[in-house]
């Protein structure tokens, strides 16, 4: 069961190596649109301090959407996902592993580049401490979810649109506490405990069930 | 070692593609799947795989039915559809390695190069498969008839793309197969020539056709 995981995961890495634009393309957008809110809004310190939790998390919401139509849909054209789901394994096991890939070359960059992020917005060390440790818990979850709408939204025409449409709202509880922990953390004597567990709970709860959600739904986008 | 159908019944929208199919497959038996274009082949040997649910009726393997068997029968069973599952970004091996690992196959990579060899793809095999044409993308698809240990092969019009050498080839190893006790469904305007072994022949085609003189 763990080889099939890794042989899926070492070739999701290795075909997204040999065709980097894509990678390149999500972590350049993430920091577009970061960048165009002190243009917008103004620089002035204590705006941007307070606008900073809720950028960064819209801008990785809508950085890890750009993504999803692409996770399953060429595996879908060319006929791999028909030999996935036929392959004597437990194919959410594969699903975990692709989405695993995702968040390694979406997700991940996000995580490492987010210092950068504090430095544009004046934000304390702490906060950025705090920043970094929301989104490596959160991003996996948005990986996991959209994987879902991915599947749901697999082989219909528009579907890069409609599978945003789909899971942005799916996404607002990790905006909403991830955001909510940035902020906090610029606040004296708040504990950021609640933010942590809640997100950690809604990261156990996607683990379990998103794969195997994933998996029905791509057994009925192939029939 | 049987397959076995039971009447089944696929319907595609409102249009009811085969009613009341049943057949029995066993060791070294080929069938071959015949009907005009839109006559429920492919639909059929999908939901024969587990790909497709059937409306009415049963599909057995060893007289238990396949949802029931799942991974068990996925282990026996050999797919081969329309599309090749070849990634155009890996490279010829590359894209038979993962492809026969994903099926649980343990071959070694001398193993692997003998296949691409054997099926006429020599010196091909750091080619990457974007480079290649469609019969040789066929080609490398079909090279994992050679190493995979599943008893029961359906293959959805093998033959298509390929030239003429290649079609011999695939011929000698379909019958090759069924010779050693193996179980082949197929569907194709090409005959195969068997040492030994039984040729099966179902016409989806005469089968609504029977149902549509009844009706009139």
């Amino acid at each position: 069961m763990l080889n099939v995981f890794w042989l899926l995961l070492k070739r999701d890495l290795l075909l997204a190596l040999r065709r980097r634009s894509e990678i390149f393309t999500v972590l350049f957008f993430f920091l577009v649109v970061i960048s165009l809110f002190p243009l917008g809004v103004g620089t002035e310190d204590k705006t941007l301090k307070q606008i900073a939790p809720g950028v960064v998390w819209i801008a990785a919401l809508l950085a890890s959407t750009l993504a999803l139509d692409r996770l399953f849909s060429s595996d879908f054209s060319d006929g791999t996902l028909e030999q996935l789901a036929l392959a004597p394994q437990s194919l959410s096991i594969m699903v975990l592993a692709k989405m695993v890939a995702h968040w390694l070359l979406t997700g991940l960059p996000l995580v490492l580049i987010s210092p950068l992020v504090g430095l544009f917005y004046h934000l304390p060390n702490d906060s950025m401490v705090v920043m970094m440790l929301v989104l490596l818990i959160g991003t996996p979850i948005l990986s996991m979810i959209g994987a879902i709408g991915a599947a749901l939204t697999l082989g219909l025409r528009g579907g890069g649109v409609l599978v945003s449409l789909l899971v942005l709202p799916f996404y607002l509880p990790v905006m909403v506490y991830g955001s909510g922990a940035i902020a906090s953390s610029m606040l004296e004597g708040l504990s950021l405990q609640p933010y942590f567990l809640l997100l950690g709970a809604f990261a156990l709860l996607a683990i379990v069930f998103s794969p195997w959600a994933t998996a029905a739904a791509l057994k009925i986008s192939l029939e | 070692m049987t397959l076995e159908v039971k009447n089944l019944q696929c319907i595609r929208g409102d249009r009811e593609l085969f009613t009341d199919l049943s057949f029995q497959l066993e060791a070294k038996q080929l069938l071959m799947l015949e009907g005009k274009n839109g006559s429920g082949k492919t639909t059929l040997l999908r939901a024969l795989c587990g790909l497709y649910e059937p409306d009415v009726g049963e599909i057995l393997w060893h007289g238990k039915s396949i949802k029931k068997q799942d991974e068990l029968y996925r282990r026996e069973l050999f797919y081969l559809g329309h599309l090749n599952a070849i990634k155009p970004d890996l490279t010829v091996f590359e894209n038979l390695r993962f492809n026969t690992q994903l099926a649980g196959g343990l071959e070694t990579d001398d193993a692997l190069m003998q296949a691409l060899d054997a099926i006429g793809l020599f010196a091909f095999e750091d080619f990457p498969a974007s480079q290649l044409s469609q019969g040789q993308k066929r080609r490398v698809a079909l090279a994992r008839l050679l190493l995979t240990k599943a008893t029961l092969w359906v293959l959805d019009e093998p033959f298509v793309a390929l030239d003429a050498a290649a079609v011999v080839l695939l011929q000698s190893i379909i019958a090759d197969h069924v010779d050693k006790g193996g179980m082949v469904i197929l569907t194709t305007h090409q005959e195969v020539s068997l040492i030994k072994g039984e040729v099966k022949r179902l016409s989806l085609t005469a089968l609504t056709e029977n149902r549509e003189s009844l009706n009139a």
